[in-house]
């Protein structure tokens, strides 16, 4: 049975009902969409388009098109791609880590987390797939007999771990989304009135029925997948910073770029859920259900793991400085990225990473709407920089000073990054209005007056 | 005698169960129990064993891990050895540290979705399935308790609805079948 402490506030405000979620769930996908959903569509989709046709144009005529030079042959793409799997690691640590830890305050959340977590890794893979040139051979990555005869892939390379690692986390988390909504799915089938939404979620229910055994074994499954989930999510991040830890480039070759690497990834998806859930919360009138609360359970997660990222920053700059080295001085950590061409990178990672996240130790800034939201944006910010500067700054002082350079984005650089914005919030949009954006089946286990009415029933007298 | 089946719907889960325990007690044969979330101590009530889903998992994952231990041996050992730098590449034993995080990577991917498809199979929930749930509302706020006549025949249907009145019902709705 569900334990109810006295003194904290309930998960869900008012006094609702089983049917009173049912409905709020219900009610936005029957009803007509506000207007502002089609205009925020209708941005997001041409934004899309546009982020298509430069990835068509990029494929028709090569990288070329992209910035990069000989000294900086990584800048934006791979930028985009970790900032995107960065980002899409906060719904797996919702749905799965915080299962493991049985906090209920998750179960507001994690539908349209792991849902933003599904197309971030969408957007991700698109990077090293494009970066590939010859984007029909993307099959090449995978261990497969071909013609070439005995070529196979290398299974020493970080490169191949990042591959199976993204496909493995994009279709598991895939998976476990969907069972999650299975049942869902079934509550929209039965409460809808239209006939072709009634057929549609009817067969995106799958059958689900909902009897004894298949609730024990929808338990079961979600228990496993949790915990199987939790050393992926921690596997995927860690084998993305060892494309660039295994590597022996100074500034990238570092022992601490996994844990590293896992909580600034925890950093910037926390603040993607902020900055998309409180403007959903107000769109769609779920201020019952994502409450301060919430709002300030996942600042204090943003707190601390920023603490891990501004620790680990500290910890390179001093190393780096430490070592004596002369090419470490032009490293993302380090005097000359400080005081040199890229001063600006660097100082924007600081604002956006330590400064202004630092604002949410106060009580009343984490507490707040405006600021959560406000400062999740900085964040989001502040973590692309990041990877930037990790990136561009690591490579822009080469071993000869003849090499140095600097790195400028062409239009197809801009128009493809802000094109996977697009088509990211194309299909966050979509989730929003078709899919049920609570997990209805969770919720109503945490609902503070089931069996309130009833417990004369059950309980002895004294209980009461 | 017609067969019949009795749903007995209840608007709480702790109602639902002591209500279960009642039947299950006084003999009645409970068929089914139908809920829009999981209820908790319902299983022992009903007498269902613990799923083996767990176990099915752990069995895909040994076969994932298997599988990908043959893999890598297969293609970067028996097939083509890699020369890196003349490094030793001719025994699995002194490469598989590389292989590591690829060999966690298939083991999970095996063990997560052999379960997942499992379970929809066990589960009867495929795309295309129709719904088996008596009542709409059971995927909203109500908990239903299904009987049937045919499973109970030392007990009179009226003897079995009498027993429902007794609990807190919200309603019993009776079909043929």
């Amino acid at each position: 049975m569900h334990q109810e402490s006295a003194i904290r506030p309930p998960l869900i405000l008012g006094h609702r009902t089983y049917g009173d979620i049912t409905a709020d769930v219900v009610a936005p996908i029957e009803n007509k969409a506000p207007r502002t959903w089609y205009i925020l569509l209708t941005i997001a989709s041409v934004i899309a388009l546009y982020g298509v046709g430069c990835i068509l144009y990029l494929i028709s005529k090569g990288i070329g098109t992209w910035g990069l030079n000989k000294t900086i042959n990584w800048a934006w793409d791979i930028t985009n791609f970790v900032w995107w799997v960065g980002i899409g690691h906060a719904g797996t640590l919702i749905s799965a880590v915080l299962l493991l830890f049985r906090q209920k305050w998750r179960m507001a959340v994690n539908r349209s987390a792991e849902a933003m977590t599904i197309f971030a890794v969408m957007m991700a893979a698109v990077f090293p797939m494009i970066h590939m040139g010859r984007i029909w051979l993307a099959y090449f990555v995978f261990p497969l007999p071909n013609q070439f005869g005995s070529l196979w892939v290398n299974f020493n390379s970080a490169l191949l771990w990042d591959v199976f690692a993204i496909s493995t986390y994009f279709s598991v988390s895939v998976v476990y989304w969907y069972i999650g909504l299975i049942p869902d799915f079934a509550t929209l089938r039965d409460h809808v009135t239209k006939a072709w939404q009634k057929r549609f979620y009817s067969v995106l229910s799958f059958g689900w029925s909902g009897n004894a055994k298949a609730w024990q074994r929808f338990e079961e499954v979600s228990l496993v997948l949790a915990g199987l989930a939790t050393p992926l999510v921690f596997s995927v991040h860690s084998v993305v910073s060892m494309d660039f830890a295994t590597s022996l480039v100074p500034g990238w070759h570092s022992t601490i770029y996994p844990p590293y690497f896992v909580a600034g990834a925890i950093f910037s998806g926390f603040a993607m859920v902020q900055t998309l859930l409180l403007i959903m919360r107000k769109a769609m009138n779920l201020e019952a259900y994502v409450t301060r609360k919430h709002v300030e359970y996942m600042n204090i997660v943003i707190m601390v793991t920023g603490g891990i990222v501004a620790v680990a920053y500290a910890t390179e700059f001093f190393m780096g400085w430490y070592s004596g080295v002369e090419y470490e001085y032009y490293t993302y950590m380090s005097v000359g990225a400080a005081t040199g061409q890229y001063w600006w990178a660097f100082w924007a990672l600081m604002l956006c990473n330590i400064l202004i996240p630092a604002m949410l130790w106060f009580r009343r800034i984490r507490t707040s709407f405006f600021w959560a939201w406000a400062i999740s944006i900085v964040i989001n910010v502040g973590m692309w920089f990041e990877r930037f500067d990790i990136i561009v700054l690591c490579l822009h002082r080469d071993y000869m000073p003849s090499g140095w350079t600097m790195f400028y984005p062409s239009w197809v650089d801009v128009g493809t990054f802000l094109g996977t914005i697009g088509i990211f919030f194309t299909f966050y949009l979509l989730f929003a209005r078709y899919f049920p954006v609570l997990a209805l089946n969770e919720l109503k286990s945490i609902l503070k007056s089931s069996g309130e009415s009833y417990k004369g029933d059950v309980l002895p007298k004294s209980q009461h | 005698m017609a067969n019949k089946v009795i749903y007995a719907v209840y608007e709480d889960p702790e109602v639902l169960k002591s209500a279960a325990r009642k039947l299950i007690t006084a003999g009645v044969n409970v068929r089914d129990v139908f809920s829009p979330f999981p209820v908790h101590g319902i299983d022992p009530i009903l007498g269902l064993k613990r799923t083996r889903l767990g176990i099915v998992s752990f069995m895909f994952g040994v076969f994932g891990l298997s599988l990908a231990v043959l893999g890598t041996y297969y293609m970067s050992i028996y097939d083509w050895p890699m020369n890196i730098g003349g490094k030793p590449n001719q025994y699995y034993y002194q490469n598989v540290t590389g292989f590591v995080p690829v060999l966690f990577e298939f083991t999970v991917l095996c063990a997560a979705h052999g379960m997942a498809i499992t379970y929809l199979i066990r589960n009867k929930t495929l795309p295309g399935m129709p719904a088996r749930n008596p009542d709409p509302r059971s995927t909203d706020d109500k908990f239903i308790i299904e009987l049937r006549t045919a499973d109970n025949q030392h007990h009179a249907p009226e003897a079995i609805t009498g027993m429902l009145r007794e609990t807190p019902v919200f309603e019993i709705n009776e079909r043929q079948c």
